[in-house]
């Protein structure tokens, strides 16, 4: 029996909200002199509570959760970034962590400056940093640019030496956080099988956080999923602890009827889904923006009637509507038919349209100008999906923009 | 390298004691310490077309500036030494402490992004600051030199010659080193809370210039003002750079063995005090 090589007991994290931000010194003294406005400040939030975990060596660790579940507070805890306000972490190797790639980077400096310089805050040693520096220069793809400034990098290549300098750590215990949500499909693709090759064949053990669900259960042996500074759930069945903790409550990716839900002679709904574009079984609420969200509704026909509309309405987390649309939005000429029996309805919400942010999908149903049967925004069944990363290929573009939508739209210039 | 090396045992408890001195984290990491001192030395003159040669030109023009103001119009006497080495003397031990002052007082927000990321001991940074500039402070010796040996063989009427005491230059240079990282890092430690401090420190440098003895004598201080000059560490800093260089004895050996242990307690200060407060900065920056 091998002893854990990450212990956490009993570990407690709080937040004192009023000096979250920074204080000025009249902020301290106006404290000091009128006590009536210290209560307040004195709020208090606890990050994380009581969390107890043990990992054996080698296991790669899933760790998932809604924003706010307490998942960054515990990467920091463990990679020493800050320290807990109760409890204790035993850790018997050397950690590294990538809380972000490129720390560290100095655009003055050439690409091979900054290899040796993030590699050794990363805590690389020179030599080993020379040993390897052909592997990572060749794992970048950077080769023709390894003298060059990095400020004159594109951010793919930026962000490829970055990872390429971390992949090549050997640290006992590697602590992931997001990495992944940067860098194109196929670099991506890379990373993961580096880091699988990594645990796999070195034996290394990787925490890893993500909101990349697929990633997770790809790579995982292991998940633990945080709610409000709790480990909720623990253990060896991946998929299923991504798919309870996940998809329960208000944040869930399918809708299945239970029964007489919803009746009425026309349509009877019996699952709304939102799927990833490359797989049609796997039910995701985290989508990447470079593909596409389809949102497929399943049900049966009970009575054909030419003005039978099926369709969804997207509101935005501001529980604002984006549209709606139907299967009869096109010229009358070119409806598909939705004859008596059962039916599968597939809608693709493009990619590169949606903003990064949790959306709402509202089933659609309904007779043309007659009736409702489900009002979107009103009473209907809704699935949630959420946008992470993905926005756009540009170099000027990595990040939520504001507005409701952030379609790439085609440009033309005329000079 | 599957084998788990004891050594890395690590211990992570809330608040552990502030006397608690990560030494072996230290020489773990001493491979930054190098990467960082020529990242700092290097970018500084990327895009110049001088280069280094600033080092050489910054302490030379602040000199001739000294000679104009405060030697021509204002008129401060210089206690018989030509001006130009009285400045240029004062000026090497000044400005490599000020330029370590000023880099180590801003090592917590400067380095926000570094420590919200990554752990590795923080002390590194200001140490890779004193380190760095020690390579600017050996290029401005060089080039004091260089001035000495040209006034001297050019102009018979300078007198000054070096004492023997040059021998103890790196002491002296260690000294100041101790001083400014301790001033540093207690400043550092204050602004990371308070930021107010941050806007303070460029006038405290200021301020601590004119009550030092660069563009005026020891000696021209007033019989009542003399207890500051005792107890401002950089008065024998200064002063025995002129005592080594120019054979000066504006500065008693127990002076300076004063000024010697207010910049050790000084420094002691502040490293621990910053790294109590480098614990959970990012909590509340």
């Amino acid at each position: 029996m091998s002893r854990p090589i990450i212990a956490v007991q009993g570990v407690s994290k709080r937040y004192e909200l009023g000096q979250v931000g920074m204080t000025t010194f009249r902020d301290e003294l106006s404290r000091l002199f009128s006590p009536a406005s210290a209560a307040p400040s004195a709020r208090e939030f606890w990050a994380l509570r009581e969390v107890s975990f043990a990992v054996e060596p080698g296991s790669i660790v899933g760790i998932i959760g809604h924003n706010g579940a307490g998942k960054s507070t515990l990467l920091k805890l463990l990679s020493r970034i800050t320290e807990p306000t109760a409890g204790e972490i035993h850790l018997r190797g050397r950690v590294a962590s990538l809380l972000e790639v490129g720390t560290g980077f100095h655009p003055e400096l050439t690409g091979r400056e900054n290899i040796f310089l993030n590699g050794t805050i990363l805590g690389m040693t020179r030599p080993e940093i020379t040993r390897k520096f052909d592997e990572i220069v060749a794992f970048a793809e950077v080769e023709q640019f390894i003298d060059t400034p990095v400020k004159r990098y594109s951010s793919g290549m930026y962000v490829r030496l970055a990872f390429a300098v971390a992949a090549h750590l050997e640290p006992e215990i590697l602590i992931i956080d997001e990495v992944l949500a940067v860098g194109d499909v196929g670099f991506q693709k890379k990373c993961l099988g580096k880091m699988q090759e990594v645990s796999e064949h070195d034996g290394r053990t990787i925490l890893f956080v993500s909101h990349n669900m697929n990633a997770v259960e790809r790579l995982c042996n292991r998940c633990i999923a945080l709610k409000a500074g709790r480990v909720v759930a623990d253990g060896d069945n991946v998929a299923e602890i991504v798919r309870t903790s996940l998809g329960g409550g208000i944040q869930s990716c399918s809708w299945a009827n239970s029964g007489a839900e919803w009746a009425n002679e026309w349509f009877r709904p019996d699952r709304m889904t939102v799927l990833e574009s490359t797989s049609d079984t796997v039910a995701t609420t985290a989508f990447d923006n470079a593909s596409a969200v389809r949102v497929v509704i399943e049900g049966e026909v009970l009575r054909e009637d030419a003005g039978l509309q099926i369709g969804f309405g997207l509101y935005n987390s501001g529980g604002e509507l984006l549209f709606w649309t139907t299967v009869r939005d096109t010229p009358e000429a070119d409806w598909l038919p939705l004859p008596r029996g059962r039916v599968r309805l597939v809608c693709a919400i493009p990619a590169r349209f949606l903003n990064e942010g949790a959306y709402r999908v509202d089933l659609f149903l309904g007779l043309y100008h007659q009736r409702w049967i489900c009002e979107p925004g009103v009473s209907a069944p809704s699935v949630s999906f959420e946008i992470q990363g993905g926005l756009s290929e540009s170099p000027f573009w990595v990040e939520r923009r504001p507005g409701a939508l952030a379609p790439v739209l085609p440009w033309q210039v005329t000079a | 390298m599957n084998k788990l090396s004891p050594s890395y045992d690590v211990v992570i408890r809330p608040r552990q004691s502030s006397l608690h001195f990560d030494w072996r984290g230290l020489i773990q990491y001493r491979d930054l310490l190098r990467e960082m001192v020529s990242r700092d030395f290097s970018s500084r003159y990327k895009q110049t077309i001088l280069g280094p040669a600033w080092f050489v030109i910054n302490p030379l023009i602040t000199t001739a500036i000294f000679i104009v103001v405060f030697g021509k119009v204002v008129g401060v006497p210089t206690d018989g030494i030509h001006p130009a080495l009285f400045y240029l003397c004062g000026l090497l031990g000044w400005s490599y402490f000020s330029q370590v002052l000023a880099s180590t007082g801003n090592t917590l927000h400067g380095n926000i992004h570094l420590f919200a990321k990554v752990y590795f001991p923080r002390l590194i940074v200001p140490i890779s600051v004193v380190v760095s500039n020690l390579l600017t402070l050996a290029i401005q010796l060089v080039s004091f030199a260089v001035v000495y040996v040209f006034l001297v063989t050019t102009d018979p009427t300078v007198g000054s010659r070096p004492s023997l005491w040059v021998l103890a230059l790196p002491f002296v240079v260690l000294h100041t080193a101790i001083l400014a990282l301790g001033v540093g890092l207690i400043l550092s430690s204050i602004s990371a809370k308070y930021k107010d401090f941050s806007h303070l420190a460029g006038y405290l440098v200021q301020i601590w210039m004119y009550a030092s003895p660069i563009i005026y004598p020891l000696s021209k201080i007033p019989e009542k003002w003399q207890w500051l000059a005792v107890i401002n560490p950089m008065t024998g800093i200064i002063e025995a750079f002129r005592s080594m260089l120019l054979g000066t004895h504006g500065v008693s050996l127990p002076q300076y063995a004063c000024s010697a242990a207010i910049s050790a307690v000084l420094c002691v200060i502040g490293v621990l005090v910053f790294q109590r407060v480098a614990r959970s900065f990012v909590d509340f920056a």
